[in-house]
């Protein structure tokens, strides 16, 4: 795995009006790693997501991607930077009045001059890339479990085959076998495709199954960065609660 | 800047070469797929791609060149030469192959039969929609009169609320709106009137036209844009979040707390508000009949007393609660009939509006005819 850095940031702060999210966080994903980023409710995860991504632009700090600052960027700058990642929001966020192949269709019809009957094969290799069926491309959101909405809404994030994948709370919701299966294919999907992965989470076995390295973020920052078994040896109360808890111990458990 | 992809294609003895050249990403891939479509794969045995040249590839580049192999009929694209993540990339497309059944286009219907199955279903949707209206309307009533006969279940603070937001927040714009349509109408008879000398009849023209139609057909038609597509929005919006399911479970009856709050408070409101429109009406149509016809506001309300019968206010007022309960009754039905999607949040709130506006017109009309045959 080479040491190049994907995500680079650096003194970020956030604010929503006179509410600091995040000050002076740093962070580094690398290219080809899936780093997990976990942390206590409210301490600014998805807000992190959003800002790395241009949702949230962030009050002082810089972010760079594969060594491209993309801090504030607007229009074409923003749109040509926006082909390095895909994002898997929390519930999908498919259009709903778009079935599952028009929507992984519309970033391939919105940017690339693909031929109308490629678009709509290649889409369907997507679909099938993400473990639905093909017959699942002509059903509507609204007429899919939570699971194969998320597998939907995750062809739509690798459309255009972005290097950088973006996952927020990816198995929240989903049952214990629906969310391991989840954890699999992004997990093999990674690997055969070779990306780097920003995964925001809850879920313990998640962790353990599928991430790198893991950021815990508290008090406004990353606290720590880490291999499960390094942040296990820490001392930070947070930390030793989340993993040493009974629900921490089975994932580890889970994983040896 | 990617570059453009290129290849050469040259067969020999049953066995196909592809060079490949330049980015082959998801960008780029329209400069070469339609001349790689057209490609006569015919008699193949193998296919071999060179990818040494390669710069970008990703899996619409894997996927095109499967496909390829696909229908010439072969099992596989032999890379000979690539990186190993290129080969993956191969080897993945060729496992998600679809299976034969799965390529065929879907099939669309024109034609005919399809124009004669819609309108059987249109027509099956609006008479169900009229059986399921009449309904709701018995239910109604009956929660209602329950909740006359037994006060203690009737939701007061409810009742009140909602007589505040779609009643009282309303009396603005009813009143300014009906000032403005009554002038309009004084305007319309005075120039028409004019001609015959007869600009006086304006009175008689603003008194009955307010009183009887425009009075509370407009209150009507406001509470049906503003009140009705509120009702849809808000217990639509509960319905989503499943709030009325967790009513039911509680033992609280959503036709008690929601619809007959909301029924009640129309049929105290819409009187009051068409009383209001009739006011500001009659007002908009003296204050135009004194500053264009010199009809001063004195003349104009003996006159109006004089001539324009009291019957022409109570015609106009019988019809208020009626269109109350309309607006009532279809904007809390569309709002229980949403389902769990944002979607289905929008279509409820239009069509609640369409069919109050409709129903509020036929009725009316339906009224004329009615008072009409009474002579009234």
């Amino acid at each position: 795995m080479t040491e190049r850095i994907a995500i680079q940031v650096r003194d970020l702060k956030t604010a929503y009006g006179p509410h600091v999210v995040h000050e002076h966080l740093d962070l580094d994903v690398r290219e080809g790693e899936i780093l997990g980023v976990i942390g206590p409710s409210g301490s600014g995860k998805s807000v992190l997501l959003r800002a790395i991504v241009g949702l949230k632009p962030p009050a002082a700090g810089t972010i760079d991607v594969f060594g491209e600052d993309v801090t504030g960027l607007e229009g074409d700058a923003l749109r040509a930077v926006q082909d390095q990642w895909g994002i898997l929001f929390q519930d999908g966020a498919l259009f709903s009045n778009l079935t599952v192949r028009e929507n992984v269709m519309v970033p391939m019809k919105e940017h690339t001059h693909l031929s109308k009957a490629f678009m709509r094969q290649f889409a369907d290799q997507k679909i099938r890339m993400a473990g639905l069926e093909t017959s699942a491309g002509d059903k509507f959101p609204s007429d899919l479990s939570g699971g194969m909405r998320k597998r939907a809404a995750l062809a739509r994030a690798l459309a255009l085959d972005p290097p950088i994948l973006f996952l927020d709370e990816p198995t929240a919701g989903l049952d214990p076998i629906t969310a391991g299966g989840f954890d699999k294919l992004v997990r093999d999907l990674q690997r055969s495709l070779a990306l780097t992965v920003f995964l925001v989470t809850h879920d313990l076995d998640t962790l353990a199954a599928t991430c790198d390295r893991i950021a815990v973020l508290g008090e406004k920052r990353v606290i720590a960065v880490g291999t499960m078994s390094e942040l296990r040896s820490m001392d930070d109360p947070w930390i030793k609660e989340y993993f040493g808890g009974p629900r921490g111990r089975a994932a580890a458990a889970g994983v040896m | 800047m990617p570059t453009t992809p290129r290849f050469d294609f040259d067969t020999h003895d049953g066995t196909g070469t592809l060079r490949l050249e330049g980015d082959w990403g998801v960008h780029t891939l329209n400069a070469v797929e339609p001349s790689l479509k057209a490609l006569e794969t015919d008699g193949l045995t193998r296919l071999e791609a060179d990818l040494s040249n390669v710069g970008r590839f990703d899996t619409a580049a894997a996927f095109l060149l499967d496909r390829l192999a696909c229908r010439a009929g072969l099992e596989s694209v032999t890379i000979t030469h690539g990186s190993e993540s290129m080969k993956a990339l191969v080897a993945q497309a060729q496992a998600l192959r679809p299976g034969p059944e799965e390529e065929a286009e879907p099939k669309q219907t024109f034609g005919l039969v399809d124009l004669l199955e819609r309108t059987g279903r249109s027509t099956m949707r609006f008479i169900n929609e009229g059986l399921d209206m009449l309904a709701f309307l018995g239910d109604t009533l009956t929660s209602m009169l329950m909740a006359i006969l037994r006060p203690a279940r009737m939701r007061w603070t409810a009742l009140v609320s909602v007589m505040e937001d779609s009643g009282l927040d309303a009396v603005p714009i009813v009143g300014f709106l009906s000032f403005f349509v009554g002038m309009v109408i004084a305007f319309i008879g005075a120039t028409t009137l004019s001609e015959f000398g007869a600009t006086i009849f304006t009175v008689e023209l603003v008194g009955i036209a307010v009183l009887r139609e425009f009075g509370v057909i407009l209150t009507a038609v406001i509470l049906a844009g503003r009140t009705n597509s509120a009702f849809t929005a808000q217990i639509g919006a509960m319905r989503m979040y499943q709030e009325v399911d967790a009513m039911q479970t509680l033992g609280l009856d959503p036709m008690d707390v929601l619809v007959v709050p909301r029924a009640f408070a129309m049929l105290i409101m819409t009187p009051v508000l068409t009383l209001v429109a009739v006011l500001f009406g009659i007002g908009g149509g003296g204050f135009v009949s004194w500053v264009a016809l010199d009809i001063n506001p004195t003349v104009f309300f003996n006159r109006l007393q004089d001539t324009v019968p009291l019957q022409h206010f109570w015609v106009g007022m019988s019809k208020a609660p009626v269109f109350g309960m309309v607006v009532a009754l279809i904007g809390c039905r569309q709002g229980l009939q949403v389902g769990g999607s944002v979607q289905s949040l929008g279509r409820s709130t239009t069509k609640s509006v369409v069919q109050a506006l409709f129903s509020i017109i036929v009725i009316d009309a339906l009224f004329a005819v009615f008072y009409m045959e009474l002579d009234i």
